[in-house]
């Protein structure tokens, strides 16, 4: 965890109403405070009194990669940035995906519906270049909506796209995308996260939960849900929960 | 060399910055951003009897100049407490501490507070008879002088600690009631806990925390905690001391709620923020103090009153 500046750089339009931004750290220091794909950093924006946490989608020895789904006038604001800006950040917040050979197993496959491929690609490039092999399955509402599959893409490895309306890939869900004996890795809207949890080819896996925030460190408990094992805080003890632990 | 100690009931603190109840947890998280040595105090997190896993989400909401919350007293339980985070706490903070306590009946808070007798690093129980996240509980004690006068006589009868009353603003009369805690035998007061508010979500239509409402902190609270600490100050000043709280973000507030009348300041919401913010502000008050000519901070307290 660390707090540092960013400053914000560009952005690029990836769909309607997504964008992915490039923030630049002040040091080789700041981005080095992220030790694992899923973890997530929290913004202070100027004249908003909570941060926005937003999840890493990737990083850089300088840069911070964000993609970034308008969902209120906060995250519009971080989207409508003025290049050169400098943000406060709390950055590598919450506990992030284990992919470790020994936890993932032989068939692990990430899953992401929506803007939660973001924290998935990362995921992805750190398993690759960790040698690792895997299963990409993304799921849109539709083709205007799908976000990095060209990114996914030159990852070169095994990834199948589905949309609600068949505009591309596979006309269906992304749970249609789950083979047999899958480990999961998985981010997404809850009702994603709750099918692909109860599909019974999935021996286990880690789900990366969303929750309203305010210090994104653990200290107000606001985020605060219920897992097998008692209360646990989504910005800390999570984002990441495996799938034993998790109740809906 | 500005001498920034203050003296509560008692009780002798290195400056009169304290982490408000609820947004410092036990000390954990904060312990990994800065050595929490520096601190007057903390007053951790809200305990009750049993171990409590609050409300339903959303529990957080966004407030012009501050936030809502709806946690609902979140915490693991007295006991849980006594046995897993007295101990962690000797080893991050060797301070005052203020523990704050929760209760739904008088014998709840009277047998929180008698489990802490042996504590020593609880050094001021602060009796939250205020939080406006629970249903029966805490702000019904609170929002009635008899009552909040019951609480106090229950707790005073079981411990040698400085009993302090933390106050809500959602009464009528704030000062008849700290009047009351006073005379029932209270050691001190702080205030004020959160202001009740809701959001509405303009898509849904329905309120955004799963509680419906939820409490008011942060820097638009400020001036009507400054306010209701005038007001008490006013009706018990002189009989007992003040704790600070709600909205403070900066030395320069801290000062102000001072002058109100506080001996010390709670830092609430401004943690949650920024979690260097209580560092912050006591890396600037001996800067602040001597630009305002201020040698002793604890000369301040009440200096805003006619005498």
């Amino acid at each position: 965890m660390k707090k540092c500046w960013f400053t914000w750089e560009r952005r690029r339009r990836l769909s309607r109403d997504t964008w992915e931004l490039v923030l630049t750290g002040g040091t080789s220091q700041d981005t080095a405070a992220i030790t694992a794909p899923g973890e997530f950093v929290n913004i202070a924006l100027p004249g908003r009194y909570l941060r926005r946490p937003i999840s890493v989608c990737d990083w850089t020895k300088y840069h911070l990669i964000l993609l970034v789904k308008e969902a209120g006038e906060g995250t519009r604001e971080l989207i409508d940035t003025v290049p050169g800006t400098r943000l406060d950040v709390l950055a590598g917040l919450g506990s992030g995906f284990d992919f470790s050979p020994e936890t993932v197993g032989t068939n692990p496959v990430l899953a992401g519906g929506g803007i939660g491929a973001a924290p998935l690609y990362g995921l992805a490039k750190r398993m690759k270049e960790a040698g690792q092999a895997f299963r990409i399955a993304l799921g849109f509402r539709s083709e205007e909506d799908a976000i990095y599959v060209e990114e996914f893409s030159a990852l070169n490895c095994p990834m199948e796209i589905a949309t609600e309306d068949g505009s591309l890939g596979a006309k269906g869900f992304v749970t249609d995308l789950i083979p047999e004996n899958a480990y999961v890795l998985a981010c997404g809207p809850t009702p994603m996260l709750k099918a692909v949890h109860s599909l019974p080819q999935v021996t286990g896996g880690q789900f990366s939960f969303e929750a309203r925030m305010a210090c994104g460190f653990g200290a107000c408990v606001g985020c605060s849900i219920q897992t097998a094992g008692g209360p646990r805080r989504v910005c800390k003890e999570g984002p990441v929960f495996r799938k034993e632990e998790i109740i809906w | 060399m500005v001498d920034l100690s203050v003296n509560l009931a008692g009780v002798t603190m290195k400056n009169p910055i304290i982490p408000a109840s609820g947004t410092f947890g036990y000390g954990r998280e904060f312990a990994e951003w800065y050595d929490l040595d520096i601190l007057g105090s903390f007053s951790w997190k809200g305990t009750t009897a049993q171990p409590r896993t609050g409300n339903s989400q959303p529990r957080i909401a966004e407030a012009p100049a501050g936030m809502l919350n709806a946690v609902g007293l979140q915490n693991p339980g007295i006991d849980a407490v006594i046995a897993e985070e007295v101990p962690n706490i000797a080893r991050i903070f060797h301070g005052p501490v203020i523990a704050n306590i929760g209760g739904f009946s008088l014998e709840e808070y009277a047998e929180n507070c008698r489990k802490l007798e042996d504590v020593v690093q609880a050094a001021i129980l602060e009796v939250n008879i205020s939080c406006p996240n629970v249903h029966a509980g805490g702000k019904n004690f609170g929002s009635d002088p008899e009552s909040a006068a019951a609480v106090t006589r229950a707790v005073k009868a079981v411990t040698k600690k400085p009993v302090f009353l933390k106050l809500s603003p959602n009464v009528t009369d704030i000062a008849g009631i700290a009047r009351a805690c006073a005379d029932a035998g209270a050691d001190g007061l702080c205030l004020i806990n959160t202001l009740l508010g809701m959001r509405i979500g303009l898509k849904d239509r329905r309120p955004v925390l799963a509680n419906r409402t939820g409490g008011l902190s942060g820097p638009a609270v400020f001036p009507v905690a400054l306010r209701m600490v005038w007001d008490v100050y006013e009706a018990v000043g002189k009989d007992l001391p003040i704790i600070g709280c709600g909205g403070v973000s900066s030395a320069r507030d801290a000062i102000e709620m001072m002058l109100a009348g506080a001996s010390a300041v709670e830092v609430g919401a401004a943690n949650l923020r920024d979690p260097y913010a209580c560092k912050k502000i006591i890396e600037d008050l001996p800067a602040v103090c001597e630009e305002l000519g201020i040698d002793k901070i604890s000369d301040l307290t009440g200096g805003a009153h006619d005498d």
